[in-house]
């Protein structure tokens, strides 16, 4: 029997964070993308004790599986990212845009109030091969848009993680 | 989640009224090459030496009880899990954190921060040294007391085997008063999440010992 979960609480901020946790890849890469978002209850407000984590493959669709997760490896890429929400509930990640067809980061949120994690996926606009996606299709046609991400410019995305209410962001079992 | 995980709506745990998702989650369609299948990896350069003892990360002792946290991350099907790296959080010997929202009138201590971290050995195996935290009072209700806990964050192989939880110590009085610990709805899970005190791992003249394995879900992609 597997060891239950218990909530992350509101006084991880000091321990958990570290320095270059949002930066999965350096801003100064030539490909860098800026993926960022809230976190917001069923009522819209904020949470400002969210920690939010991302896994992702690199832009040619490969998973990371050097050591070096914390350090990005020394070649500036790690695939792990990590983000306390600031006091309006803001996240931020500098990365790479993952490769394949649909590309897309995994996604948890940890918080007070959550007893286990929310899992969830962001996908990217406009991608011929979302269609297609075996995850996304078995989202409800209705929902799938909670999932997809919006442009804000060539170089920055917006996702919002809404754990409750009309606008609720799909999440899955694991 | 499996099995042994808490609901995330429980209201005598205030703050999940707002934050559980309402919706059903969806069963995703995971292929075999899904990202969520694989974990980041970590490595010994990246945690400091003495990441693991936090009764020596200042230049004196910290006050309260020395004890050594020991134990085994296993996957579902008990196999250890090497390479996880374990993050804990916990309170000071007065039930004081950190943490600057931390507003419970009980004392810093100078000498304690509260926060370590480790890599599994090959077998699996953690271990801290630390103080044994203290109670703390919180606003769920009137007269609410946290047991005194350290909290865990655990890497399984897979990113799906994820796990933050709270390691509790042995017949502590506030369990049945504490809402966080009885969202777990069944008893025996419930149990996993306290240590048990073990005199082999204490140490003469030096710190209790206490062991506690933390059993992940299941491996992906098996042979
Ligand atoms: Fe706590």
């Amino acid at each position: 029997m597997t060891t239950p979960s218990q909530t992350i609480g509101p006084f991880f901020g000091f321990a958990l964070p570290y320095g270059d946790g949002p930066r999965v890849a350096p801003e100064w890469h030539p490909d860098a993308v800026r993926v960022h978002g809230r976190v917001l209850d069923g009522t819209g407000d904020p949470l400002p004790d969210a920690l939010v984590e991302i896994w992702q493959a690199d832009a040619d669709g490969r998973v990371p599986g050097a050591v070096g997760a914390i350090s990005r490896a020394g070649h500036g890429f790690s695939g792990f990212g990590r983000c306390g929400t600031d006091a309006d509930g803001h996240y931020w990640f500098s990365t790479l845009k993952p490769g394949g067809p649909a590309p897309h980061i995994a996604v948890l949120v940890f918080a007070r109030g959550l007893l286990k994690p929310v899992a969830t996926r962001l996908y990217f606009p406009g991608e011929a091969g979302n269609a297609a996606d075996p995850v996304l299709s078995a989202v409800p046609a209705d929902r799938r848009d909670t999932l997809i991400a919006e442009r804000e410019s060539d170089r920055t995305y917006r996702f919002d993680v809404h754990l409750q209410g009309e606008q609720e962001t799909v999440f899955f079992a694991s | 989640m499996t099995d042994s995980h808490p609901p995330y709506l429980y209201p005598p745990y205030k703050s999940t009224v707002l934050r559980a998702p309402s919706r059903p989650l969806v069963v995703p369609e995971y292929g075999p090459d899904a990202v969520e299948l694989s974990g980041p990896v970590f490595g010994h350069a990246e945690l400091g030496l003495l990441d693991n003892d936090l009764t020596r990360q200042h230049s004196g002792e910290p006050l309260g009880e020395r004890i050594i946290v020991t134990g085994r991350v296993l996957d579902d099907r008990g196999r250890p899990v090497p390479g996880a790296l374990v993050e804990v959080w916990q309170t000071n010997a007065a039930g004081r954190y950190v943490h600057l929202r931390d507003q419970h009138p009980a004392p810093l201590d100078p000498n304690f921060t509260g926060a370590g971290r480790c890599l599994t050995d090959a077998g699996g195996r953690y271990e801290f040294t630390t103080i044994k935290p203290g109670a703390y009072p919180w606003r769920n209700h009137h007269n609410a007391w946290r047991p005194a806990h350290i909290h865990f964050s655990v890497f399984g192989a897979a990113f799906t085997q994820r796990l933050v939880t709270q390691m509790y110590f042995p017949g502590d009085p506030l369990f049945a008063h504490d809402p966080i610990f009885q969202s777990v709805p069944d008893e025996k899970a419930r149990e996993r999440l306290v240590a048990r005190f073990d005199l082999e791992t204490t140490v003469p003249e030096q710190a209790l010992g206490y062991q506690w394995d933390i059993v992940l879900g299941a491996t992906p992609m098996e042979t």
